[in-house]
């Protein structure tokens, strides 16, 4: 419902639960506290962002692109320290320019040199250039073709959940049985080669759950039982991380309503992200160790149940189910390789006594005062403590 | 009797380059271009100076050069590295290694010369 009206409107989702202006004055305050000497007056945040909001506006914005660009020279500089074959081309180049610097100062000098190794030197400089110009043009060529990748900022997972962002996280073709490679060469056009082979894994581990778990049988079982995945667990038989990426890629509409997903792999790293209003999962940076995702970890096996609500908010709780398992097969002598999935629907008011843990996106913008998992100062005023 | 000069390095004409304008300070200077073999190519020559690279075909450089630091025959051999990656890291890993100079290419001729010459005469007060 909310998302419809959303969409009906063209805003964000969070605008109609928290505001356009509470999102603004986030931005604000997070753009206000990064930035080094700052002196921006914090305590007058709301009054800026409520008298001038275009400008406030065009400062959130200029914030977000700065830290898309940041992210950009970091994966830039990191490919420059770790990229094998950046590495060897520029050795390459390099050792070429020496040999040529060398051969040439000795023919420089006004000292008599012997013909014999004037000629030498000379047919040196002379293969070595021809080297130095093949060489920088492979090195272009190499630059040119992974530049396109880098300057969209996003990382080859960002451009995957955009994709999946823009079909509603939902693939009918799929869901008919259409083979993931055919699909895959009609959304793959703009990618990077990266981003390709990320989305082709996608989409085969979509086609595998749609070939386990037919879409109508799943509909029929949230029609009975909501967005439970241990229900679908019961009934159909499946393992609970396929139970969960199934529901959340119900379309829109479906009975249970909307269902959010974040996977992350052993170290942490999200590497799905199927947003809610209620639950917004930050592309950059690091998360809130207080999901119920990250505790999955180290309970494996073990669904968790959680109810869990972003402090500071009104409302807006989900029920989010938590399981890490392995990604892998079993291997003798091996440890498995373990993956974490975290469901996540709105949930209403709260069942009998239970407790809703209070999470944050990241500390910095988290309300929560007290936490244990606080890992810098938030940014919101005097409403959080200034650290652990 | 003239100071004998190590090279190992894989590059031809950077050998030649070197080569040369060694010689012609009147060094002797032998070459080698490989990795694996460079620790026993040490062994019988003998030199009173050695300059390595660092990327070598089978062996690299830092590796070289921990070995023959544990050798106690040439444990105190003055060690010059050549590198194409001049960034500090690489710096300290052969400073670790007990490197004596270290030199990122591409470098001058005068350069080499000058931290050759000190080498061959030993650090300050000791020569």
């Amino acid at each position: 419902m909310l998302l419809d009206l959303a969409e009906i409107l063209k805003v964000e989702p969070s605008m109609l639960t928290e505001g356009a202006e509470a999102a603004l004055i986030a931005s604000l305050r997070e753009a206000a506290s990064t930035t080094r000497g700052s002196t921006a007056e914090l305590d007058r945040v709301d009054e800026f962002a409520g008298r001038f909001p275009g400008w406030a506006r065009l400062l959130a914005e200029a914030r977000g692109r700065i830290e898309t660009l940041e992210r950009s020279v970091e994966t830039l500089s990191d490919r420059l320290a770790h990229d094998p074959q950046l590495a060897e081309a520029l050795h390459e180049m390099l050792s070429t320019v020496t040999a040529i610097r060398s051969a040439a100062s000795i023919l420089n000098e006004p000292e008599e040199i012997d013909p014999d190794w004037q000629r030498r030197f000379h047919r040196n400089i002379h293969e070595d250039s021809a080297r130095l110009a093949e060489s920088s043009r492979s090195l272009v060529s190499y630059l040119e073709a992974e530049g396109k990748a880098a300057s969209e900022s996003g990382t080859p997972q960002e451009e995957v959940t955009a994709i999946f962002e823009g079909e509603g996280y939902h693939f009918p073709a799929l869901e008919a049985g259409q083979a993931p490679e055919a699909l895959a060469a009609e959304l793959e056009a703009d990618l990077s080669d990266n981003a390709r082979a990320l989305l082709l894994r996608a989409l085969r581990t979509y086609a595998e759950d749609a070939a386990a778990l037919p879409l109508a049988a799943v509909l029929e079982a949230v029609a009975a039982e909501g967005a439970d995945p241990l229900a679908l667990v019961r009934r159909l038989g499946c393992d609970p991380a396929r139970a969960m990426r199934r529901l959340a890629a119900l379309p829109a509409g479906a009975p249970c309503g909307p269902v959010g997903l974040a996977v992350c792999d052993a170290s942490g790293a999200l590497t799905f992200r199927k947003p809610l209003p209620e639950f917004p999962v930050p592309r950059f940076g690091a998360d809130c160790p207080l999901w119920p995702l990250f505790p999955a970890l180290s309970r494996p096996m073990t669904v968790l149940s959680r109810r869990v609500q972003f402090a500071g908010r009104q409302g807006g709780a989900v029920r989010a189910f938590a399981v890490a398992q392995p990604a892998s097969l079993p291997q003798a002598n091996r440890d498995p390789i373990f993956e974490a999935h975290m469901m996540f629907t709105p949930e209403g008011s709260a069942r009998g006594g239970e407790e809703t843990e209070q999470v944050g996106v990241t500390c910095r913008i988290c309300a929560r005062s007290g936490c244990p998992a606080r890992r810098e100062p938030s940014l919101l005023g005097d409403v959080a403590e200034r650290g652990p | 009797m003239s100071k004998h000069v190590l090279l190992i390095e894989d590059e031809p004409n950077i050998i030649e380059a070197i080569s040369f304008i060694l010689s012609r300070e009147g060094l002797a200077v032998e070459t080698h271009s490989d990795g694996t073999t460079a620790n026993e190519k040490l062994r019988g020559a003998h030199p009173d100076l050695l300059i390595l690279d660092v990327m070598l075909p089978g062996k690299s450089g830092y590796d070289i050069l921990r070995e023959l630091r544990a050798d106690p025959a040439t444990a105190a051999l003055p060690v010059l590295m050549l590198t194409a990656r001049g960034q500090s890291r690489d710096r300290e890993m052969a400073e670790r290694e007990g490197v004596s100079a270290f030199m990122s290419k591409p470098f001058a001729n005068s350069e080499m010369l000058d931290t050759v010459r000190s080498l061959l005469n030993g650090p300050p007060g000791n020569a």
